[in-house]
């Protein structure tokens, strides 16, 4: 599909002209709680079942993630993670992984075909496949390792947050078939109050470091996480402080008009000169000596 | 009429332009890909996916053939100490002030400069650019030795681009150039006039 007409779009890839943005719709977010979440992979199950997607079937790696890796079929995974914070007391942490749906997306930054990818107006970020060449900047872009290249269509895919359901007002198909409530789905607000209040009630018992994943530096992201070690994200593989690598904000910030300028300027300085000072020419009387 | 003196054979002219050719499909591709206003660019070679496709095979075949232009001219391209007279007096030359300059040799020394700044960009780009080759060989590399790759290449895709305006604005400016790599010879009057010292040395020769 093109675009969804239903969601307006508030950014676009390789575009700098403002898109359609008329409507005002509010901002949405889902909430993934780790301390409810069982590891049943339902949610995987349900994003296969909507997205029509089944991943090659791949080898046991020896820890429950099944498949080992997301991939450019498989948008959402579980990855189990064997804590050991104190000497004998294990903690089994789970995080469903997929796309952060950032508010400022380093796969949007540096995507080089316009319209290619998308941030609808609700803050969904998705990938518009048919406009896709295939160059694999989004994956440079992305500060949480999630789109993934097709090797069949040299395309990149990643996690929607259906925003085919959203767009028509249901609610995205893992959070629909989540059997503990570990997926929320609202607006962001109403997801920032639920996810501090889950918070608040986890360091009532006991994980004093509780606490909302809602990085800054990203401008904050419309998937966020309940985290019960909050204060070290690392162990459950999320960056601590995440956001656009400044390599990649050089690139496709300042060094693009500069480079630009600079080519433009060139041409432009040759032709004055060439005006002002004129070309050099053979001597006439060394021209007739010879 | 003029006498005429060689300065390329037919096969540095072939390799020359084989080189030009390649650089104009590699850099109006790749510039589709650095900035959205030349994106209409890709129109050239059928659209994003195909100039995507092309582009790293276009740029493999430019180093490759560069490499030829590389051995045949290196020798004469070897800085020394009448280039440093040159460029000191590089101002005068800009401001149109030709017999200022100090004798040079077959390359002056601004020729002899970019020459080195050329190759050196098309090493980076070639380095670089297999970095993140989509689909075949990116996936060898880390995410943060991609990132400073793609940054690099932009880079020296720039300053080489920047070369290359000014190298055609030379033979533009520089009458009786555009000459020597088109028909292969320059007149006795402009070889003395530039490049008195290969002047000098081709008559020794003859």
């Amino acid at each position: 599909m093109a675009s969804l007409q239903s969601l307006d779009v508030a950014a676009r890839s390789a575009t700098t002209t403002p898109s359609p943005s008329v409507r005002q719709v509010p901002q949405v977010a889902k909430l993934i709680d780790e301390s409810k979440c069982i590891g049943c992979k339902a949610c995987q199950v349900a994003c296969m079942n909507w997205n029509d997607l089944r991943d090659d079937v791949g080898q046991n790696i020896g820890v429950y993630d099944n498949p080992s890796d997301l991939s450019a079929s498989s948008w959402t995974l579980m990855r189990f993670f064997e804590v050991e914070k104190k000497e004998g007391d294990l903690e089994w942490l789970i995080r469903k992984d997929g796309c952060m749906h950032c508010e400022d997306p380093g796969c949007l930054k540096a995507c080089p075909a316009p319209g290619a990818i998308v941030k609808y107006a609700n803050g969904i970020v998705d990938f518009i496949s048919e406009n896709c060449i295939g160059c694999g900047y989004c994956i440079k872009g992305c500060p949480f390792n999630v789109p993934r290249l097709n090797a069949k269509d040299s395309k990149a895919y990643k996690c929607t947050l259906c925003s085919d359901r959203v767009g028509v007002g249901l609610e995205p198909a893992c959070v629909k078939t989540c059997p503990t409530g570990a997926i929320g789905f609202g607006t962001k607000d109403d997801m920032v109050a639920y996810g501090e209040k889950r918070a608040s009630e986890l360091k009532d018992r006991g994980f004093a470091n509780a606490g909302l994943y809602n990085p800054p530096g990203v401008g904050g992201t419309h998937v966020m996480y309940v985290l019960k070690h909050a204060d070290e994200p690392a162990l459950v593989g999320l960056p601590a402080e995440a956001s656009i690598s400044p390599v990649v904000s050089l690139w496709k910030g300042i060094a693009k008009p500069l480079a630009v300028a600079g080519m433009i300027g060139a041409v432009v300085a040759g032709f004055f000169h060439y005006m002002k000072v004129g070309p050099i020419e053979e001597k006439a009387d060394e021209k007739e000596g010879a | 009429m003029a006498r005429m003196i060689p300065r390329y054979n037919e096969s540095e002219r072939a390799n020359h332009w084989m080189v030009a050719l390649l650089f104009m499909l590699a850099a109006l591709s790749g510039l589709a890909f650095f900035h959205p206003a030349f994106y209409f660019l890709t129109a050239l070679f059928g659209g994003g996916s195909w100039a995507r496709i092309l582009h790293p095979f276009v740029g493999v075949l430019m180093c490759l053939s560069f490499l030829g232009l590389f051995m045949r001219l290196k020798g004469d391209n070897v800085l020394n100490e009448g280039d440093r007279a040159w460029r000191a007096k590089s101002a005068e030359l800009l401001a149109g002030n030709k017999a200022a300059m100090p004798p040079a040799g077959k390359y002056n020394a601004a020729q002899k400069i970019t020459f080195w700044v050329k190759s050196l960009c098309l090493l980076v780009l070639l380095v670089t650019g297999v970095m993140f080759w989509e689909p075949w060989f990116a996936h060898y590399f880390p995410i943060w030795a991609m990132r400073l790759a793609v940054l690099l290449h932009s880079v020296s895709a720039t300053v080489l681009i920047l070369t290359v305006i000014m190298h055609i604005y030379a033979a533009i400016w520089v009458k009786g150039s555009m000459r020597a790599m088109t028909r292969g010879d320059v007149t006795e009057g402009w070889a003395k006039q530039n490049h008195a010292l290969w002047y000098e040395q081709v008559s020794r020769g003859k």
